[in-house]
This record gives structure tokens, C-alpha cells and sequence, in this order.
């Protein structure tokens, strides 16, 4: 391995294949410009040239590839949502991830562990009843089970929570898998590569230029590209993509943040959530503990992280697992989650023809990824939103039809 | 520690404050349109910028409006609702 470095940092040449082509200037035109080079993006890239012929494609980013909410999240896959639009969304979401390591020809480390949403109130048993009833009337592997499956399932787990907050049941869905983030965006930014899709890192969209109500292309930090469909998949930064064209959202934005412990030997192969104690925590592959704890309380643009946090999270955590007391956390971070009003996404086209939105991505983007990719490389290539997210139109808001999608991981029970 | 300025209590740990949203004036409700009051509702100038806000402090419960830099996090003013013209 020491000879195979020395070997790569002594190469005129760079010794290994690029994930994708980076090619030097932007051309005039393109069939459709992508905004933001993050899981959604690539994948919405991907599905066009794969799916819909669709080729002349430039995917504009103005970081690099996976630098935000992408490579953010703490990686949780599930389908056990509340409403059935929720549901079948996720759960196509969760059916694509399974064989997206064939597809993509990347080891994405998609591993199913199986995941428990523990509840330590009446209340919020009868939320996750409800929320079983809901799966399985929908198909969906997912059941309400008492302390004793808990305690076989994760033995290290203190169910009394020392007393104060005892463990009363929990959502069980054995599909819940975790996966490896940033290999997603790789994985989806190599095939859209090979497919000719180009990728432009370090271009910022400054502008989207509207003629006669339509997109007639976008000003870039490299120069103006001529193009006929925009699709704005910025998550954070949409609210500032949209003042552009002037269309006003419901979108407030907030800090999430998540931190990893040191390495520990496997001892934890579920996912564990507690929506009352607002903390999810997962073992990796590597080792590492990645937990997550509620939103930031108030508006914030920025990814900075607060000791806050990790007192709070580490409080919680103790309740539920004593013996990691003398474990240190490794890393801390933050990603901004735009969150909307009833806690479901906004897609679809927008009062600009030719714009088309993949936002309101808050807590619950990651796990998404594919089949929004999927179903907005459709409402891109055929002007009409994909059966699948039509509830999650943004007209919703002014027709007072909501989606309150009560399962999402930021609402408290 | 990150500190606010409550304009009765004076400076104060951040934990004691809890965020109200940003200030918006209602449209009369009887005359505006339902898309004026969805707007009203659920529509927000989400983008980063110097904002106004309700913020309460909750060991005192008094509610005043606060001027915040919702990309630093800079807290610029802070004053009770209706005083803040008289500052300046």
C-alpha cells in the first residue's frame, strides 16, 4: 500500500479513472440545465439520459459534487411514513436503493438493518399505531411492537431510561437501511457522465433569465448558457433561486446537525430512533456511531455547530445507552434543512414554464434521493408531473390542500 | 455562550429566549383574498438577509422584536414591539 502511494504521488499522469468528466468551458446551449450537483441533481440527471433520451444535460454546481445536504444527512433509508403519498413515495424510493449498486457499478454499502422508532409515551404509541396501520395497509413491513422484541433486537439498550422516560414500545420496519451518502452522488454523477451529462463545479447560477413567462436560460459565474428547462435542486438555497424569478415559497430554514463517536467494535446492527428524546443514532460500517438530534430552533444560513447540540444529544443518548459515557465524539457538523409547513417536499413545475422545483427537502432528503431523481427527470422530459408527487405540488399552499406528513423525523410526537 | 439582549431583562444566555418567526403584517382578513391570506400564511421570504423577528423571553415572558442577520447569526437590535423607530 506505502509503494502503491509513493507510486500515485510520484505520476506525471493521474494514475487512476475520474469518476467524470470535467470538461474546461460550459457550451451555449443545453437541452436542460440542472442546478446543484448533489444527490437529487445527479440522479434527476441520470434518470434523463438513461430513461428519456435526454443527453444535452449540464449539471451546475457551485461547490463541489455532494457538498451539501448530500453529504450532511445521517444516511437513513425507510418507507414508514404517515400518509399514503408519503408512503408510496418513500417506499419506491426504498425499492430503487436496493439494487442502485448494480445499477450504478458502485458498492454503495447499502446495508438493511432494520428500524425501530421507539415511543415513551401513550401519545406517541398511538401516533406509531397509526402509522403501522397506514404501512401495512399500503404494503409496507412495518408493525408495532412491545419492550420484549426491543430488548431481543437491541440488547444494550436501557428501556427504563433510567427510570424517567421507560421505553413503553416502538414502530418497527424491518426494511430500514442505512447507506454510504457521498457514493450516491458519485455513483449517480459517474452514470449521468458516462450517459453525457456534463458536470461544472465551481459555477454558481447568478440569475435565470425568463422571456414571455418562460426560462430562456440561466447566467452563470462562467458566463450565460442558453436552455429551455431549469431544474432548481438546491435544497437550503432554493428561497434565494426563487427570488430570482420572483416566485415566493414557504420555505424557512434551519440548521441540522448531526456528529459521529470514535470507532467502536460492532455492537449496534439497528437503526434506533426516539421521537420523544428527538435522537436517532446508527452504527457504520466504519464503526462509527452517526447521530442525529432535532432542527436548530430558530432561522440560520450557515453550517457552523454548537456545543448545544452536542450536550443535548449527548444527554439523550445516555438515557438510552449508559455504557457509552466515556465515548468522544469525532466529528460535528451542520447541513440546512429548508423545511416546509406540513413537513412534505415541494416538486414539480413552478408559475414559470420551463422552471421546475425539487425542494422542501428539510429532514428527510437523503432517503429520497433516487425516486426523485426519477420522478423529476419525468416531469422534465414530459412537462407533466410524475403521478407520484403531484400532491407535492407547490400550488398546494394557495389551495389550502396540505400533505401533513406527521412521520417525518423532526416532529415531535 | 451566545448572549441576547431582552430589552426589559437585559443581557441574557440565548437558552432563555425561544424563536417567534419572523415579523409580518397581517392583511385584514375580512377584505384580502384567499391567496392573499395563503400568502400571509404560508409563504416567507426564506432567503438569507437582515430580518425582523418575534422572540420571547420565557423566564419573563415578554415578547419583543429582535434584528437578526439570519446568515451570521449577528444580532443587530433589540427592542419592544412599537418602540424601535424611536432608537434612531
Amino acid at each position: 500500500m506505502p509503494f502503491g502511494l509513493l507510486r500515485f504521488g510520484m505520476s506525471r499522469h493521474y494514475p487512476e479513472p475520474r469518476m467524470f468528466r470535467c470538461p474546461d468551458r460550459l457550451k451555449p446551449h443545453y437541452d436542460a440545465v440542472i442546478i446543484g450537483a448533489g444527490g437529487h441533481g445527479l440522479a434527476a440527471a441520470y434518470y434523463l439520459a438513461r430513461d428519456h433520451g435526454i443527453r444535452e444535460v449540464a449539471v451546475l454546481e457551485k461547490s463541489y459534487l455532494g457538498a451539501g445536504g448530500t453529504g450532511r444527512n445521517t444516511a437513513i433509508i425507510r418507507s414508514n411514513y404517515l400518509t399514503a403519498e408519503g408512503v408510496r413515495f418513500y417506499d419506491e424510493s426504498l425499492r430503487l436503493f436496493r439494487d442502485l449498486s448494480a445499477d450504478l457499478d458502485l458498492n454503495l454499502f447499502y446495508s438493511r438493518r432494520g428500524h425501530f422508532t421507539l415511543a415513551h409515551s401513550d401519545a406517541t404509541l398511538r401516533t406509531m399505531r397509526w402509522r403501522a396501520e397506514v404501512n401495512k395497509h399500503l404494503g409496507v413491513d412495518s408493525e408495532l411492537v412491545g419492550p420484549e422484541v426491543i430488548r431481543r433486537e437491541c440488547p444494550r439498550l436501557d428501556l427504563s431510561c433510567g427510570g424517567h422516560t421507560p421505553v413503553l414500545g416502538a414502530l418497527y420496519h424491518p426494511p430500514g437501511a442505512i447507506a454510504r451518502h457521498d457514493a450516491v452522488a458519485w455513483g449517480y454523477g459517474r452514470a449521468a457522465s458516462q450517459r453525457g451529462v456534463e458536470i461544472h463545479q465551481q459555477t454558481e447560477v447568478t440569475g435565470i433569465r425568463v422571456q414571455g413567462g418562460r426560462v430562456a436560460g440561466v447566467e452563470t459565474s462562467r458566463g450565460f448558457v442558453e436552455t429551455g428547462k431549469v431544474l432548481s435542486a438546491v435544497a437550503g438555497y432554493t428561497p434565494a433561486v426563487m427570488e430570482m424569478v420572483g416566485v415566493r415559497t414557504p420555505l424557512e430554514v434551519h440548521p441540522l446537525q448531526a456528529c459521529v463517536s470514535e470507532p467502536l467494535k460492532p455492537w449496534l446492527d439497528t437503526i434506533i430512533v426516539s421521537a420523544n428524546l428527538h435522537l436517532y443514532v446508527s452504527q457504520s460500517s466504519r464503526g462509527e456511531l452517526v447521530m442525529g438530534a432535532a432542527l436548530d430552533p430558530y432561522e440560520l444560513h450557515s453550517t457552523r455547530s454548537t456545543l448545544d447540540f452536542v450536550e443535548g444529544l449527548a444527554g439523550h443518548l445516555l438515557e438510552l445507552f449508559p455504557f457509552l459515557g466515556e465515548v468522544r465524539v469525532l466529528r460535528q457538523w451542520a447541513g440546512l434543512a429548508d423545511m416546509t409547513p406540513d413537513f412534505s417536499p415541494i416538486m414539480g413545475k413552478t408559475p414559470v414554464e420551463g422552471l421546475y422545483l425539487d425542494a422542501g427537502w428539510g429532514t428527510w432528503g437523503f432517503k429520497a434521493t433516487p425516486v426523485c431523481g426519477k420522478t423529476m427527470a419525468h416531469t422534465l422530459a414530459t412537462d407533466r408531473p410524475h403521478p407520484l408527487i403531484e400532491s407535492f405540488r407547490l400550488s398546494r399552499f394557495e389551495e389550502f390542500d396540505l400533505v401533513g406528513e406527521k412521520g417525518a423525523a423532526s416532529v415531535g410526537h | 455562550m451566545k448572549l441576547m439582549r431582552c430589552p426589559v431583562n437585559g443581557w441574557r444566555p440565548i437558552q432563555e429566549f425561544s424563536y417567534g418567526g419572523t415579523f409580518r403584517a397581517m392583511p385584514p382578513p375580512e377584505e384580502c383574498s384567499d391567496r392573499q391570506w395563503a400568502d400571509y400564511v404560508f409563504h416567507r421570504s426564506g432567503a438569507a438577509a437582515v430580518k425582523k423577528e418575534w422572540w420571547c423571553h420565557l423566564a419573563s415572558g415578554v415578547w419583543f422584536i429582535a434584528e437578526r442577520n439570519t446568515s451570521t447569526d449577528e444580532i443587530l437590535r433589540t427592542y419592544l414591539y412599537g418602540e424601535g423607530d424611536h432608537h434612531e
